[in-house]
């Protein structure tokens, strides 16, 4: 046999362990999704900065702050930046409370680097959180709407009995960085599967529904938004930790990209292709 | 053969995700200074305005508070104070010689005392009141109803807004001022306030009154206001965006 026939044999093989595994509907939501989230996560963070504090209930007293950054003068005339939660107050200088920008010390919450605009600006920070505000919940509806339809929910999202049984095994799995492989590779863990159904229909939906709360308007219009959250400031506070809860999820989600084959799963969410690894 | 091909997809994959980084965060700024792009952005307002107007029936009430409810701490913001002497002879003597003129598309321009307006029918409500940087506080309001007052001077057909003047200048050279449609200028709950808390509204408050419009933003709620017009366009006053926070790029429909 000569190499070249060789070579196609392998590649006849390799394909042969190829699936189809994500459907194009949901590629395109998961990369709008993704571009809606970094946005909304840096010009969210732009609007945190024109107010450094977080409540609970209606009122916004100082007194009563959960969270609260800012910067205070040290004994020796330098200033220092602060992070309080409850009764804990960090030095968080460089990063939150006072940070540089352009070299320049500044009293601002987040930082430049992660705020849209870096400057501030809460007018145009307004502006990009509710145009992809809007583009994140019409792709997210559609998204639903496929899922419901087309069975992706039933058929890849919901966590068999018997997947749910062996969730002990599955987590010591993972902690050893082991990965499902040959038939348990082309379907989602159970892990996977509570991670994303957490997301899809817990954090991202709260995430919307205490944002709406913040709106004069929409209070107005549905009185028990405000109810069910205890205030306009519990909304925005709940609207902060949502946002906390998906950034910690992308961290590890990534996290589990990168180690369990980055090309693999890149490739998989752009052309729909995955590759299963064979069983040992 | 095969090997060179996915490094050099892999190169470009890695040299694409970098560029596209940098550019998402470096080109971010640049975008938000464009004019082109800053109007695309601005389309999601009128999407807001449309979905909550309709969503939101025209004499949906903001929601009214108890007495316990009422804040300890209300931060006056924007101006303070008026480096004015005609306004702070006024504020002197309780704001007797004041008077709110209401002209523009009306048929019986008006100038009222504050006494005549203490006189017209009145609405106390206990509100939340949202600032646009995201805090909130709970405070009494009692003042005249808009509704009946411009019913009184006669809105001609082709009036549109009322534009309210103020007399704080919060940028050298620029009045405050605000505006609002018929929508708000008739619901219920806006009123022009003269008691904030059972007491006279103060001078960090905007005395002798400042505008209520419960289901917007604290913006709109402009304070010190000295007169009211009656325009059919926003265009020719200021800088034709409707407020002095609106001309500097926040949203006229304030209710988000």
């Amino acid at each position: 046999m000569d190499a070249q026939s060789m070579d196609a044999e392998q590649k006849l093989a390799a394909q042969a362990n190829v699936i189809y595994r994500h459907t194009l509907p949901v590629r395109l939501t998961h990369w709008v999704n993704v571009l809606c989230l970094i946005i909304l996560l840096m010009s969210g963070l732009q609007i945190f900065n024109a107010h450094t504090h977080l409540y609970f209930g209606n009122s916004s007293d100082p007194a009563h702050a959960v969270l609260s950054m800012g910067a205070m003068q040290k004994p020796d005339g330098s200033y220092a930046g602060q992070t309080t939660i409850g009764n804990w107050t960090f030095d968080t200088t460089g990063v939150l409370g006072l940070s540089r920008d352009a070299g320049q010390l500044e009293v601002r919450g987040f930082p430049s680097w992660i705020t849209l605009p870096s400057y501030r600006d809460l007018a145009t920070g307004r502006r990009w959180h509710f145009f992809f505000a809007w583009l994140f919940v019409i792709n997210g509806l559609i998204y639903l709407a496929y899922t419901f339809l087309s069975g992706h929910l039933r058929r890849d999202l919901a966590p068999s009995g018997r997947q749910l049984g062996s969730i002990g095994h599955d987590v010591v799995q993972h902690l050893k960085l082991k990965f499902p492989k040959g038939e348990e590779a082309k379907h989602y863990n159970v892990l996977q599967k509570l991670a994303y159904l957490a997301v899809i229909f817990v954090l991202l939906p709260l995430v919307v529904l205490t944002g709406l709360t913040m709106s004069p308007g929409l209070d107005a219009a549905f009185p028990f938004l405000v109810e069910i959250f205890g205030g306009r400031q519990s909304a925005r506070t709940v609207h902060f930790l949502c946002a906390t809860g998906i950034v910690l999820f992308v961290f590890v989600h990534v996290a589990m990209v990168l180690i369990s084959g980055v090309w693999n799963n890149m490739r998989s969410m752009i052309t729909g292709r995955y590759r299963i690894e064979a069983a040992e | 053969m095969d090997i060179r091909s996915k490094l050099s997809r892999r190169g470009f994959l890695t040299r694409l995700s970098a560029a596209g980084g940098a550019l998402l965060l470096g080109g971010c700024d640049q975008l938000s200074q464009s004019p082109t792009f800053r109007d695309v952005l601005s389309k999601a307002e009128g999407v807001t305005q449309g979905v909550q107007r309709f969503v939101l029936s025209q004499r949906a009430m903001a929601h009214e508070f108890r007495e316990s409810d009422i804040s300890a701490y209300f931060k006056p913001n924007g101006s303070i104070n008026i480096d004015d002497a005609s306004y702070q002879a006024q504020a002197k003597d309780g704001f007797s010689q004041w008077r709110l003129k209401i002209d523009g598309l009306v048929a019986r321009p008006a100038e009222l005392s504050l006494d005549e307006l203490r006189r017209m029918p009145s609405r106390t409500q206990i509100t939340r009141h949202d600032c646009v940087e995201g805090w909130s506080a709970i405070g009494k309001w009692k003042g005249a109803q808009f509704g009946p007052l411009l019913q009184s001077v006669g809105l001609k057909p082709e009036a549109r807004y009322l534009v309210f003047h103020c007399a704080d200048t919060l940028e050298p050279g620029a009045k405050y001022y605000e505006s609002i449609d018929l929508i708000d200028a008739f619901h219920p709950q806006t009123i022009l306030a003269y008691d904030m808390n059972d007491a006279a509204l103060s001078v960090p408050h905007g005395a002798p009154i400042r505008l209520r419009v419960e289901r917007q933003l604290g913006y709109k709620h402009a304070k010190y206001v000295m007169g009211i017009e009656a325009v059919s366009s926003l265009a020719l006053i200021g800088g034709g965006k409707g407020g002095f926070w609106e001309d500097r790029g926040y949203e006229w429909y304030a209710g988000i």
